[in-house]
C-alpha cells in the first residue's frame, strides 16, 4: 500500500489511505526523505486519520520520520490521530515524544503557516 | 457461533490481517470501536514479537463467554527461543532486541486478562482476554 506524497508549496502532505505493514511504513520514511531533500521543503505533514491501529513499531517510525527530517532543517506534523488511536497508544505507554501533531490537516497547515510567517 | 479464527504469523502482513481479523470479532462480539481498537492494537504487538523473537508463529482468537459476560480471547503461540525470565519480560522497560520493551508490559495493559507460558529452545504462548463492557 503506497502512501501518496503530495507537494504544496514549501510543504509535503503525506496521506495514509489504508493499514500500512511494516514495510509500507519503512518505504514511506524512505519516500519522504528523498522528497524533503528533491524539493527542499520546509516541512511534512504526515496525515494517519486513516490509521486504525498505532503500535510501537508505527509510532517508532513516525517518530524516526520526524527526528530525519529535523535533522535537514525541516518540521514534521503528524494529524488525524484518532481518538480510540490516542487512548491505545496511552495504554501502550507510545509517546510521539518531541513531535508536533494537530488534530486534522486543516489544523497543521495553520500551524506551519503560523510557525512559519513568525520566523520569516 | 464464531468457533476460532487462526492466522498464521510470518510476515509484516500477517501482522495486518490478524490485527484486522481481531477487530472484526471483537467488533461482531458487540464491543465498542474504543475495545475493538485496544484488542487490534494488542493483537499487533503480540503478532510482532512473534516475528521478531520466533519468526513463525500463530494468532489464534476466539469469543469466549463467562456467566454474565462475553468477550475475546487471543493466544500468541510460536516455536521459537522461549523467554528465558518470564517475569522480567513482562516488567516495564525490558527488551532483548533493542526495541523499546513496552511490548508485553504495554499488551498487559490493553487487555483484561494476560498469561504467559514460556519455555527456553521451545516457544512461548501468550494469552489475553478482554471482557465486553
Amino acid at each position: 500500500m503506497d502512501v501518496p506524497i503530495l507537494k504544496q508549496g514549501e510543504f509535503l502532505i503525506a496521506t495514509i489511505q489504508a493499514a500500512l505493514s511494516d514495510a509500507d511504513l519503512l518505504q514511506l520514511r524512505s519516500g519522504l526523505i528523498q522528497q524533503v531533500v528533491r524539493f527542499r521543503s520546509r516541512a511534512v505533514i504526515v496525515d494517519v486519520t486513516a490509521m486504525d491501529v498505532m503500535d510501537s513499531f508505527a509510532s517508532r517510525t513516525l517518530r524516526e520520520i520526524a527526528h530525519m527530517i529535523r535533522l535537514r532543517g525541516a518540521e514534521t506534523v503528524i494529524v488525524g490521530i484518532q481518538p480510540e488511536v490516542a487512548f491505545a497508544m496511552v495504554q501502550l505507554g507510545l509517546t510521539l515524544e518531541g513531535v508536533a501533531t494537530a488534530l486534522d490537516l486543516e489544523e497543521g497547515l495553520a500551524y506551519l503557516n503560523q510557525k512559519f510567517r513568525s520566523t520569516s | 457461533m464464531a468457533d476460532e479464527i487462526r492466522v498464521a504469523i510470518a510476515s509484516d502482513q500477517d501482522i495486518v490481517l490478524a490485527r484486522q481479523r481481531g477487530r472484526t470479532l471483537a467488533f461482531e462480539l458487540g464491543f465498542s470501536s474504543s475495545d475493538s481498537t485496544l484488542v487490534a492494537t494488542a493483537i499487533s504487538e503480540l503478532a510482532r514479537n512473534i516475528l521478531t523473537y520466533a519468526r513463525t508463529g500463530e494468532i489464534a482468537l476466539k469469543a469466549i463467554q463467562s456467566t454474565n459476560r462475553q468477550g475475546i480471547m487471543v493466544v500468541a503461540s510460536d516455536e521459537g527461543p522461549g523467554i528465558a525470565d518470564v517475569r522480567q519480560a513482562v516488567k516495564d522497560g525490558f527488551s532483548t532486541s533493542g526495541s523499546l520493551g513496552l511490548g508485553l508490559p504495554g499488551v498487559r495493559r490493553l487487555m483484561d486478562e494476560f498469561m504467559i507460558e514460556s519455555e527456553l529452545g521451545h516457544g512461548t504462548r501468550v494469552t489475553v482476554r478482554k471482557w465486553k463492557q
